[in-house]
């Protein structure tokens, strides 16, 4: 059952300011959560309104008191109107505050380019110190959040919007290892060709192009790099090893993020051919909701099978860049 | 807590401070440190509950100097009050020193980097949210940036009873009056329409700063706008556009601490 990440982060907070009194909740006025819910300890979930400058930085000040407050907001006004506060009130500090940025993404589909965050990832890698963690499901966000409850820095943790399937339900046997921040996640393993993906679309499509290939002949490795920043690069490396090449998958500009990550540290590590799928240079032009703006802007299962055949085939690449 | 006489000692010597800092390799922000003087001494040698010896007491008062062009100001301050040796202040914006052109964190007594405008009031929302009484000190200029206002709406929602805004009303900027660039008037009515209480003094009257800090909270957030004169100290270069930053020649620099002698000996405030 599709359950959605940004919820189940919701209830996973619960529990944790239930667990500690140190734990705040700020609200940018998101209407995701009802104080009641969270009991006893209602008094220390606060919605600051719409003041995504102010919740950064009173997120900052309440974590150099000692305090861990979990800040809800859009990814992309976390991620742009605020980045001066996240920059230098939490980052260049290094604080405790862990950033939950929904409707990463198209995950605000229709309502446009203006809740689109397709810049977020890049920004946020960019920061010193700063941890970015791209759950692929409802599940993955849950064990995010308890993962990096004592991290000492901060943390951004990219959410969707609605309802993602579960990543076990499309991983063959004997399923999806472990998820632990910081360290990729392997779905497949195969010598022809390495797809690494984040967030709950992208590797679903990395999936569904593996089972494509896979009916061609063809073994491709499927890696969930889910943590952005600190990346684990030897995991990339290892991926990349004896195959005809890389396709990144990510639901972001293919400038900064996941495609820009991997190419740095196989750059200067492990030279191979590489194919960014992710979002083109553009605003979305016209409506729909995530699943259509993907399908529209070629992040896809099949995007990603042609991609790889690309690779395998050795032929030039003649898609955008 | 220094009697008055003594504070207005410790207020010449920041000055002189200041004015040695301004004669270093890059000179400095003259004009808004003398203007802030009083106002960060009355506040850390009268006001606020903190320790030079134990800088990370977890109780202690907070201030945020968001005008973080100050700093010179603020070094001077934390020097004279122990939290930095007095001979450190020489090593200002030289190479290799912890004393940068804004104040960061690894300087004892300073809380948060600050230097980019318009941030210590949000930071001042999460200090006075977190339990702590908190100061906080603003430029004038300063509240052009929109993200004061979106912290005093959200203090005064809030009621923020143990935060304080300190508005070092030198009514200059960089390039000159404040209301012919963006108008702030009426401050007064601009900040008690935003829920807060709103208190005025001369900012160089120690007494009636103190008085403005100490009077009881009514429960929610004050502001205290402290009338103040850019470059005081200096004649020459009071309520000049020219006090802002300033790179003192020897000359000058000898000049500058006579003038500030002389009118201390006076007793010219």
């Amino acid at each position: 059952m599709s359950v959605s990440a940004r919820e189940a982060y919701r209830d996973a907070l619960a529990e944790l300011m239930a667990a500690d009194e140190r734990v705040w909740c700020l609200d940018g006025d998101t209407g995701l959560f009802d104080a009641d819910a969270f009991g006893p300890a209602k008094d220390r979930y606060v919605n600051l309104g719409i003041a995504e400058h102010n919740l950064i930085g009173t997120a900052a000040g309440m974590a150099a008191s000692g305090l861990l407050p979990y800040v809800n907001t859009m990814a992309a006004f976390a991620a742009t109107r605020a980045l001066e506060a996240v920059k230098v009130d939490v980052a260049y500090n290094a604080l405790p505050v862990r950033i939950a940025a929904t409707h990463g993404g198209l995950a605000a589909g229709h309502l446009g380019p203006t809740h689109h965050a397709l810049e977020d990832l890049a920004v946020m890698r960019a920061l010193p110190g700063c941890t970015v963690v791209v759950p692929a499901d409802a599940d993955q966000a849950v064990r995010a959040v308890r993962q990096t409850a004592d991290h000492p820095g901060p943390v951004y943790l990219r959410l969707g919007r609605g309802p993602t399937p579960p990543l076990a339900s499309a991983v063959p046997e004997p399923g999806p290892e472990p998820f632990t921040v910081g360290r990729a996640q392997w779905l497949r393993r195969g010598p022809d060709v390495a797809i690494v993906a984040c967030g709950p679309y992208p590797v679903l499509a990395a999936l569904e192009a593996a089972e494509v290939l896979a009916n061609l002949g063809a073994t491709a490795a499927v890696l969930n790099l889910h943590t952005l920043a600190p990346l684990d690069a030897d995991a990339v490396v290892e991926a990349a090893h004896g195959t005809a090449g890389v396709v990144t998958v990510e639901e972001h500009w293919r400038t900064g993020g996941l495609g820009g990550a991997v190419a740095e540290v196989l750059g200067e590590r492990a030279p191979a051919r590489i194919r960014r799928v992710g979002m083109p240079a553009t605003f979305a032009e016209v409506a729909g909701g995530q699943r259509d703006l993907l399908e529209r802007y070629g992040i896809t299962g099949a995007a990603v099978a042609a991609a790889a055949r690309e690779l395998m085939e050795g032929t030039a690449w003649e898609g955008e860049t | 807590m220094e009697p008055a006489r003594d504070l207005r000692e410790t207020a010449h010597r920041v000055r002189e401070h200041i004015v040695d800092m301004c004669a270093g390799p890059e000179g400095g922000h003259l004009g808004g440190s003398l203007s802030l003087t009083e106002i960060l001494t009355v506040l850390y040698f009268q006001v606020l509950r903190v320790d030079p010896r134990r800088p990370d007491d977890p109780g202690r008062d907070i201030l945020l100097l968001s005008k973080g062009h100050g700093a010179i100001c603020l070094y001077a301050v934390l020097a004279e009050r122990g939290f930095l040796p007095v001979e450190e202040l020489a090593t200002y914006a030289r190479a290799g020193s912890r004393l940068m052109g804004h104040p960061i964190r690894a300087v004892p007594g300073v809380e948060m980097p600050t230097g980019s405008l318009g941030h210590g009031l949000a930071l001042g929302n999460g200090f006075a949210l977190a339990g702590r009484r908190c100061f906080v000190v603003l430029g004038d200029g300063e509240l052009q940036e929109g993200s004061v206002w979106e912290a005093a709406g959200v203090a005064a929602g809030l009621g923020l009873g143990n935060l304080t805004a300190v508005v070092d009303r030198n009514t200059l900027q960089l390039t000159g009056p404040t209301e012919e660039r963006v108008p702030l008037e009426p401050l007064a009515g601009r900040w008690r329409a935003f829920g807060w209480e709103v208190r005025e003094c001369d900012g160089h009257d120690p007494a009636a700063l103190l008085a403005a800090f100490t009077e009881p909270s009514p429960g929610r957030p004050v502001a205290v706008i402290a009338h103040t004169v850019k470059g005081r100290g200096l004649p020459a270069l009071e309520g000049t556009v020219r006090a802002h930053y300033a790179n003192l020649g020897e000359r000058q620099h000898q000049r500058a601490l006579a003038v500030l002698r002389a009118r201390h000996k006076r007793g010219a405030p």
